[in-house]
């Protein structure tokens, strides 16, 4: 391939001037860069299995090589005989905890495994902890358990795994929806087209293992941990412990990775602050890659039906989505794939529905774009089959199909620029000149060329969230939210966003997160954090503002004097007169000549609960793909990615670009790499490492572009914030599936799209 | 890892001596090997460091046109000998195809060939491999072997061979030469790595303490650098093993092929060297049909280890390929991904054709 | 068994009386010496997070014994800066949004100051794709590493060579 493109041509969106201060004295909807970025390109950053506190203990968990069964003996003796073994903790010797880990708790903890029994529940659970005074010693020690075991047949695929229907999927969406009638939509239908589809399980493997450092002062704990959900986690080990929970510290300043692993509490973590109880010492923990492949969460497999009825204008007429997921035989996650059919397409008839399927795995979890992006890679390649089918352009049929309310229900959208995604995508990826039939493209090097487009959606939820902000005397402030910065930028558009709501340069505001002991954040999940916590950062800042107004105007000595009900306008750290904005006073003034050291503001968020029930919230976004393949070998090789997304304000067109080309391309890897493979007979999983369960490398990733279609909407927030982290990875999926069948004739429904799928003649 | 004693002696004999002892192992560039330990697949109990041991890294041109590569010799610094690479190409391809930037500048060319197979099993001493522990069993046969060898493989191990370096040297019929303390002898690399037969365990012909010294490839090695290609096929672009591999080299001489080499990677338990495939070309005009049938001829007596069959046909159609690039010419300047499907030939410009 | 062992980290030596042979050179940076810049993401060589550069050349920290480390001098994240400037890589990364977790970062710039050393690449996206390909991201902020690699590469031609800080010494046991 001979894409030989200047860097600047490759994205030249980023070379678009913004201008600034676009809103009174900030740099809110700016490209600024990171503001950790000086300390992640040192080195400086610190991430939780950095620490190394004093007198340190390294502790290793064993975990099981079965799926199902009992651990009938383990050599404890062998490995505390190792030269620097501390301690071996098992099922006899392990502190008893105050919470019961066969339990869940709420709101969203899972059954976690932590040495409560001699139960085996899944490959790589947790069955004993070595705790050494070195790494080393403690991973020898793990080796020389030899753990023998009682072993029953693992159950790990359709054949054996037990069925159920699933009442309730994803984190709480009900397992069964249903409008219209179903039966005449598709008897009515000038055509039904159908397929079986299937995900495999996919591992989150963000590049940091889960890791604790844990460090007991009596009934108070220090822990350092990537964690997604600082404040409910710290409640909740304060809950296992049987301590008050402002007695838990969480340090997280930087998580290396994410995407959902470290927002629920596991087992290993958990061992490892159990450890440090234990031994009266500081100790670390950290997973080793292999063992990120079953305590802590993953995308759980899917097996998927669609049936599609058309009418001869092209127009679905009925939409049946059913999904099997695979979930543990102990607890409850099951992907909420079909519901990805719930919110794009228009059709008179919808019905989703979903049952579980129990093996001897670890739970599953939400996962980066959990159920849109595994119900969307298959509704995605249904749509191009039914477009197929009526003799369609792909994007025609999707905007004949276009939904004007939400599918079912009827509620109207807060925003949705779909039409402009796919206008703006399309025109980007030249899209119009695309020939109708399969495998008729070739490149100069004669490979098979595939265009393929997908649908990218995704809800946009607000969670509650609380923050802090102080106006110092000399004009700067502090601003304080718990949050979590896995890679989203939340040190720089949170930080941009209280900036701006108090009037001053970025660079005039310390922003304080990452800890639990802040003001709760909450979660850093299902793409909601900037619109969270930084809704509650704003307010805080709002309410500052307020109070400094109070106190200018009511100052009969301030050029702002009596200015209440005329209003201000706070900006480079002052305060203006609306109507006369040449009368102004700077904080610092205000402050002083109140006689404050500082003036304090909170603020909260959460979704206002009269505009939720009225209207149907989502990011949307369209995605084009370009996929290149040898003729004869079949290797496919993505060549362009183009996607175009609306998802409310940008607060940072730079961070949010980065978030879809993230996605995007987890797209690829979802489409093209990515499945755990477990032996049939074992359950063990035979890839668990980062070798052979293949996600992109730098090659893979040839050519993006990620168009930021502008869209506001007060409706879902009074910034107007919707979301962007996950939404990239859907619609990509099938997009490249698309285009794969659109490059050579061959519909796979099974992903990964492999090598052998596409050795079969047309 | 279990505990081992660490030994870095200072000349070859001293090594050597260490290295005929009971549970020890060489350590050179360690990409292999202490990963394997770290796993649990090795767990030698003595290593006998040879990083320093003098005069084992260099590229040494013989009076004949040969070349000598000593076993040290970084695989990154070889590929990028420019002298080395213009006359054998598909090696340098090769080794560039292989693992990362990073790990080709740690391993060794002596490290390369002792590289063990990448089985799952193998890797995981839970499960049973007759190539870990003689006489366990061989979990692959019935688990997950769609990547397992479709040539040379018996009931008693399915695994394959994982590197790349060594199909083109063994195309080129390079000879190994080892050293111990009973003395020095020479091993054609063809017969360095041997088959599982009822033996996995064994894995090459070296015997206790023997140690690599050095690859040499013949003169006449160099006669194949105008026709020269290594081609591999991955899962993705870069950074991954070999579904298959193959390495092909031709001599033209008006207008037929005076001489071919044929071998394929990633299809048994040693890189195969399609000898017959070879015969089939020698004195013909070169052509699309030939080359196909070259590649039935080379997969002739292959067949299915598991759910794999489909690296049958690939294997065949990947002869078929890197005959047709070697064909074409070895391009002037390594192409920017070296091996691939996706090495397009640098005087193509961009663009799509509807056809 | 002990061993002793002398190395340059970032210019400074080291004399470390190793109580372990298995300690591999990241571990040692991590646990021992205080270097938690270069970080651990497989311990398997599979995704080039703990990449450093020894006698100039990257590599995998993590499959290097310590013990063979003996007389080198070793290049961490914590040494590339001078004092307060940043080196033309880092200064790049952040110019391009190269990272987001930051987790692979260090591994990134250090194999992104082996590859322009390496002179192997050129102005070409493909090359540096590709030799950029030992270091994975599951963020995904590949094309902005591949920008940012070009442009270090661009400036480091420009300029002249970089040069080093001077060695102070100290000791460490571990």
């Amino acid at each position: 391939m001979s894409e030989q493109m200047s860097p600047e041509r490759m994205s030249p969106e980023t070379q678009t001037t913004f201008p600034r201060h676009v809103r009174h004295g900030s740099n809110s909807g700016q490209p600024v860069s990171r503001r950790d970025g000086r300390l992640k390109v040192t080195g400086a950053a610190t991430y939780a299995a950095d620490n190394h506190p004093e007198g340190l203990l390294h502790a290793v968990i064993a975990t099981s090589t079965i799926a199902r069964g009992r651990v009938r003996s383990l050599d404890v003796e062998a490995a505390k005989a190792h030269p620097g073994v501390v301690e071996v903790i098992t099922p006899a010797n392990r502190m008893p905890l105050h919470h019961d880990p066969n339990e869940k708790m709420p709101p969203f903890g899972f059954r976690v495994e932590v040495l409560q029994d001699d139960t085996v529940r899944y490959v790589n659970q947790p069955i004993a902890v070595v705790v050494a005074e070195t790494l080393e010693a403690a991973t020898e020690g793990v080796r020389l358990l030899a753990p023998r075991y009682e072993e029953e047949d693992a159950r790990t695929g359709l054949d054996n795994g037990l069925r159920h229907e699933a009442q309730s999927v994803g984190v709480g969406a009900p397992g069964t929806v249903s409008f219209g009638d179903l039966d005449a939509g598709l008897k009515g239908a000038a055509r039904v087209t159908e397929g079986d589809y299937s995900t495999p399980p996919q591992y989150h493997n963000a590049m940091e293992p889960h890791a604790v450092v844990a460090e007991w002062d009596g009934d108070t704990v220090t822990i350092d941990m990537p964690n997604q959900a600082l404040r409910m986690s710290a409640a909740s080990y304060a809950a296992y412990f049987g301590i008050p929970a402002e007695n838990v510290l969480i340090r997280s300043p930087f998580l290396g990775g994410g995407f959902g692993s470290k927002a629920i509490l596991n087992g290993p973590q958990i061992l490892g602050i159990l450890a440090a109880r234990q031994l009266g010492r500081p100790v670390k923990l950290v997973l080793t890659r292999a063992q990120m492949y079953g305590p802590v969460g993953h995308r759980g497999r899917t097996w998927q039906k669609l049936r599609l009825g058309t009418g001869d204008d092209g127009k679905l007429t009925a939409l049946h989505h059913h999904s099997i997921g695979a979930t543990s035989s102990f607890d409850d996650f099951v992907e909420p794939a079909a519901n990805a059919s719930l919110m794009l397409y228009e059709s008179p008839a919808i019905r989703v529905e979903h049952e579980g399927l129990r093996l001897d795995i670890g739970t599953p979890g939400p996962m980066r774009a959990p159920g849109e992006a595994s119900g969307s890679a298959s509704l995605e390649i249904a749509m191009d089959e039914a477009a197929e089918a009526c003799g369609m352009d792909p994007l025609a049929f999707r905007l004949a199909n276009y939904a004007e309310t939400q599918p079912g229900t009827g509620k109207p959208f807060s925003s949705k620029a779909l039409r402009e995604c796919y206008e703006q995508g399309a025109a980007a990826f030249g899209w119009a000149g695309r020939p109708l039939e399969a495998g008729t493209m070739r490149d100069e090097n004669g490979f098979l060329v595939g265009w393929g487009m997908g649908t990218a959606v995704f809800p946009c939820p607000q969670f509650p969230a609380e923050a802090r902000a102080t106006l110092r005397a000399d004009g700067t402030a502090l601003v304080e939210t718990g949050g979590a910065d896995m890679g989203q930028g939340a040190w720089t558009a949170l930080a941009q966003l209280a900036a701006e709501s108090l009037g001053l340069d970025l660079d005039k505001v310390e922003f304080h997160s990452g800890r639990s002991d802040l003001p709760d954040g909450g979660v850093a999940g299902g793409s909601g954090h900037t619109a969270s916590a930084g809704q509650a950062l704003s307010n805080a800042g709002g309410d500052v503002i307020a109070r400094l107004t109070e106190l200018a105007t009511g100052d009969p000595d301030s050029p702002l004097f009596g200015a209440g009900n005329i209003g201000v306008v706070a900006a480079e750290g002052r305060l203006h007169r609306r109507d006369d904005e040449t009368r102004s006073q700077s904080y610092a003034d205000i402050l002083a000549r109140a006689g404050q050291k500082e003036l304090v503001g909170t603020g909260k968020s959460g979704r206002d609960p009269a505009s939720a029930e009225a209207f149907a919230m989502h990011s949307h976004g369209a995605v084009f793909a370009e996929v290149k393949i040898d003729p004869n070998l079949m290797q496919v090789r993505v060549s362009r990615l183009v996607g175009a997304f609306a998802a409310g304000r940008i607060i940072n067109p730079k961070l949010v670009r980065s978030q879809y080309y993230g996605g995007m391309i987890w797209g690829i890897s979802f489409a093209l790499q990515e499945e755990a493979v477990a032996d049939r007979r074992t359950g063990r999983i035979m890839n668990a490492d980062l070798a052979e369960y293949h996600v992109p490398v730098n090659a893979d990733v040839p050519r993006m572009e990620a168009i930021l279609v502008p869209e506001e909407d007060p409706r879902v927030s009074p910034l107007g914030i919707k979301g962007v982290g996950e939404i990239g990875v859907t619609g990509t999926v099938g997009a490249i599936a698309n285009a794969v069948w659109h490059a050579t004739g061959i519909r796979v429904r099974n992903y990964p799209i492999r090598i052998e799928d596409l050795l079969r003649r047309r | 890892m279990k505990p081992f004693d660490y030994i870095r002696p200072a000349t070859l004999a001293e090594a050597v001596t260490e290295a005929a002892r009971p549970g020890s192992a060489y350590l050179a560039g360690g990409t292999n090997m202490l990963d394997l330990m770290k796993v649990g697949a090795a767990a030698p109990e003595r290593l006998v460091d040879i990083t320093r041991l003098p005069g084992l890294d260099a590229v040494e041109w013989l009076p004949d046109g040969g070349v000598r590569i000593g076993a040290l010799v970084r695989n990154s610094d070889l590929a990028y000998d420019a002298r080395f690479a213009a006359s054998f190409p598909m090696v340098a391809e090769a080794l560039l195809s292989g693992a990362s930037a990073q790990l080709r500048n740690a391993a060794t060319v002596g490290g390369n060939l002792m590289q063990r197979t990448r089985c799952a099993y193998f890797q995981d001493p839970a499960s049973a491999c007759n190539r870990r522990e003689s006489g366990s069993g061989c979990d692959a046969r019935d688990g997950e072997n769609r990547m397992h060898a479709v040539l040379g493989f018996t009931e008693h191990c399915i695994a394959v061979h994982a590197s790349d370096f060594c199909v083109p040297l063994v195309a080129l019929g390079a000879e190994v030469e080892v050293e111990s303390s009973d003395g020095k002898r020479t091993i054609p690399i063809d017969e360095l790595h041997l088959l599982p037969g009822d033996t996995p365990q064994m894995e090459t012909a070296l015997r206790r303490g023997e140690l690599i010294t050095g690859v040499k490839l013949p003169a006449g090695a160099a006669a194949f650098s105008g026709h020269a290609r290594y081609l591999k096929l991955r899962e993705r672009t870069s950074y991954a093993f070999a579904v298959v591999s193959a390495a092909a080299a031709l001599q033209i001489e008006d207008g037929r092929i005076a001489e071919a080499r044929i071998a394929l990677g990633g299809v048994a338990a040693k890189p195969w060297r399609a000898a017959e495939a070879e015969a089939s070309l020698v004195g013909i005009e070169p052509s699309q049909p030939a080359f196909a049938r070259a590649g039935e001829i080379a997969l002739a007596s292959a067949h299915p280890s598991g759910a794999n069959a489909f690296k049958i046909e690939l294997a065949r159609r990947i002869v078929t390929r890197v005959l047709t690039r070697a064909l074409e010419g070895t391009p002037e300047r390594m192409p920017a991904l070296p091996g691939s499907p996706f090495a397009a030939r640098p005087d193509k410009t961009s663009g799509v054709a509807h056809v | 068994m002990s061993l002793s062992i002398s190395l340059a980290i970032n210019g400074r030596q080291h004399d470390v009386a190793l109580n372990d042979p298995r300690v591999t050179l990241l571990d040692l940076l991590r646990e021992r010496l205080d270097l938690p810049g270069t970080k651990k993401g497989c311990d398997r060589g599979q995704c080039g997070a703990c990449t450093v550069l020894v006698d100039g050349r990257r590599i995998n920290s993590c499959l290097a014994l310590a013990a063979s480390m003996d007389g080198a001098e070793i290049t961490t994240i914590e040494g590339l800066a001078e004092g307060d400037e940043l080196h033309p890589v880092q200064a790049a990364f952040i110019e391009h949004d190269a990272f987001q977790c930051g987790y692979c970062t260090p591994g990134q710039i250090m194999s992104a100051v082996g590859l322009i050393k390496e002179g192997m690449a050129g102005d070409d996206p493909e090359r540096v794709r590709e030799l950029m390909s030992g270091n994975i991201c599951r963020c995904g902020a590949y094309q902005g590493i591949t920008e940012a690699v070009l442009e270090a590469g661009r400036k480091a031609a420009e300029n002249a060579q970089p040069q080093t800080g001077n060695p102070d010494t100290g000791k460490d046991a571990a």
